[in-house]
């Protein structure tokens, strides 16, 4: 008797409503679109996500990681009832968000990945992956964690999420944070934008293709250097090395 | 006195920067002095104001003399809050134009984001009073916004035009690649669209997230000579011509009429005397813009319009490039960073920059007078520079 393991291997994922795009103006005047990407997508973006695996800042290494293999193993079906979103400006992506139905009235958020930085685009993608779980699929709370300390500050303080630290997250184990229907509400008309539906042209841009980053985020010149400046404030022997390595930057 | 040029400026990317505080020195430090093309100094100030306090490290000048091998040069730290930099310059001034040093190094450092932006707002807010200001909370970005809400009354300045003043100097970044927020900005995405409120919340009503500089890490220094010095260099002829500085009140509060800098005003006078010039022969000019409203308030405080007037010039864009006066064109304290004890040096490495042609697309046309405004505390402690270009 032949066993068809991919059957046993394979979660059995549950129905849930698709997420309506929505667009909206970033402080450069520019549109951002958040639509939902599904598996076909996947491999479109993986390839982008992999070069910030190597970003040793802000924990970029440890989230581009841990989202890597979370879109694989969406992609492989290896992950059950997990939902991703991707932010485009002029179908570029600049951002991916994801999270995954736990029960049928709880969610939980898995991460926010800016690849362009200082608009928010990271901000809004968490509130638009918020606005999924508790408008569209109707989950009371959502489970949150933050594993960078500008994660911290945009989702437990902004959102003043409540403690659940006897409840484990499944990113690491480590204690969770919750967003509840109440806690949405209240931050709705402050952090939560958007406008629906998203114009044709613009919505047939992002659909068109996920196009790279143009200025995602690098790796730290030296990687060493936030070690060094912890213990060596002197820097006598390294500073021939930094001017090697920067010799290329002249003034302006 | 004689008098005392600029023979050689360096500067290092204004962003957090992750390597010692004393490297982010001596690497602004070595493109100075190779751009002078000097190896030997008799004088070091480095203008630092929070390195005992939020990098744990004292005697800084003494490091950095030390990692360039400038041994045995004299070395001493100058702390003058956010007007370090520029209290740093007019020691360099001093010590060349009173004949007693030839060459003397000027370099402006801070490495503020080793502490996160609670603790960086509290280290900046210990300028303030402390009997009267701060064991009340009162911080830079609080004092700012009193400040702006009594210029709106009083003159008529708006919420639009201090955003005319971030989408200015922000956008003005994006040609200086020094600079720390490389960003574009539009007013219609800070301002006027529906999520203009989310993308720019209030930080201290009527200042909002981008009125306000960021906190930066970086670097700046200058090589300054003797003119015998300066010819044998060969470098261009950029002349420190005039040096003002003033105080006012340390408590706010005590000032007759608080939306009058007169720190600012007396200075400026001091250095357009000295300079033998008025505001009108200004080119190109570096402004203290940690919030937008104090470039509109400086602007009317060193002569450049009538009190009251600077948000006029503003809407007519008489202070972007091209206009009348530009202000900021590298991207000011908004665009190119704020790393506090760094800044005024950095407004002369961007007037120096300007004064030699070398400004590339930010570049005045023709600029040949330029000013620096350095502003400590708020308000009450403030240097301002002339440079003029010698033919």
């Amino acid at each position: 008797m032949s066993v068809d393991l991919e059957k046993i291997l394979r979660p059995i994922d549950h129905e849930m409503a698709p997420y309506e795009p929505k667009y909206m103006m970033l402080a450069s005047g520019e549109a951002v679109v958040v639509r939902q990407v599904f598996r076909d997508e996947i491999p479109d973006l993986l390839k982008h996500v992999e070069p910030l695996v190597h970003v040793e800042r802000d924990y970029y290494d440890v989230v581009a990681s841990r989202v890597y293999a979370e879109l694989l193993g969406y992609y492989r079906h290896r992950f059950q009832d997990q939902y991703v979103l991707a932010l485009q400006v002029d179908g570029e992506l600049a951002a991916i968000v994801n999270g995954r139905q736990v029960t049928p009235k709880l969610g939980l958020s898995l991460h926010t990945l800016a690849m362009r930085r200082g608009l928010r685009i990271g901000a809004h993608g968490f509130a638009a992956k918020m606005e999924y779980h508790i408008d569209t699929l109707g989950h009371d709370e959502v489970l949150v964690v933050a594993e960078s300390p500008i994660g911290f500050r945009r989702w437990m303080l902004e959102y003043k999420l409540e403690k659940r630290f006897d409840t484990p997250h499944e990113l690491g184990g480590v204690p969770s944070w919750a967003l509840t229907r109440e806690l949405f509400n209240a931050a709705r008309s402050k952090l939560v934008v958007g406008r629906r539906p998203v114009p044709a042209d613009i919505l047939e841009k992002a659909m068109e293709k996920i196009l790279p980053p143009s200025d995602p985020p690098t790796p730290p010149l030296d990687p060493l250097a936030a070690t060094r400046s912890l213990y060596d404030p002197t820097a006598t022997a390294l500073v021939q090395q930094r001017w090697e390595m920067e010799k290329g930057m002249e003034h302006a | 006195m004689r008098d005392v040029y600029v023979a050689g400026i360096g500067i290092t990317t204004f962003t957090r920067l992750e390597y010692p505080l004393t490297e982010i020195a001596a690497y602004a430090s070595m493109m100075a002095l190779r751009d002078a093309g000097v190896t030997e100094v008799d004088q070091i100030y480095v203008a630092n104001m929070g390195a005992p306090r939020i990098n744990h490290q004292t005697a800084l000048a003494s490091a950095v003399a030390d990692s360039l091998s400038l041994l045995p040069a004299g070395a001493a730290a100058i702390e003058n809050g956010p007007a370090s930099g520029a209290a740093a310059i007019k020691a360099g001034f001093q010590a060349v134009a009173s004949g007693m040093d030839e060459v003397v190094l000027v370099t402006g450092v801070e490495r503020m984001r080793e502490v996160n932006n609670l603790e960086a707002t509290d280290f900046v807010a210990t300028l303030t009073h402390p009997l009267t200001e701060y064991i009340y909370g009162v911080t830079l970005p609080a004092h700012a916004a009193m400040f702006a809400r009594l210029y709106m009354e009083k003159y008529g300045v708006t919420e639009r035009h201090l955003a005319m003043v971030g989408v200015k100097n922000q956008n003005a970044a994006l040609n200086n690649k020094w600079a720390h927020l490389q960003q574009k900005i539009t007013l219609e995405g800070i301002l006027d669209s529906p999520e203009a409120m989310t993308n720019n919340p209030y930080v201290a009503e009527p200042l909002r997230f981008f009125d306000a500089c960021p906190v930066s890490d970086g670097g700046a220094a200058l090589v300054l000579v003797s003119e015998e010095k300066a010819r044998e260099l060969g470098r261009p002829m950029i002349r420190i011509s005039g040096v003002g500085q003033a105080t006012d009140t340390h408590a706010v509060f005590e000032r007759e009429e608080p939306t009058d800098l007169l720190a600012v005003r007396r200075a400026a006078a001091a250095a357009y005397e000295m300079a033998g010039i008025g505001p009108e022969d200004i080119d190109v000019a570096e402004l203290h813009d940690a919030f937008t409203i104090l470039e509109i308030a400086e602007s009317e405080e060193v002569g450049f319009f009538p009190k009251g007037e600077g948000h006029l010039g503003l809407e007519k864009g008489e202070t972007a490039l091209g206009g009348k006066i530009p202000i900021n064109v590298g991207g000011g304290l908004k665009g190119r960073g704020h790393p506090v004890g760094a800044t005024g040096v950095a407004q002369a490495w961007e007037i120096v920059t300007q004064l030699r042609g070398d400004g590339g697309k930010r570049q005045v046309e023709g600029a040949r007078i330029g000013l620096t405004l350095n502003f400590g505390g708020f308000g009450n402690n403030v240097v301002c520079l002339t440079f003029v270009r010698e033919d």
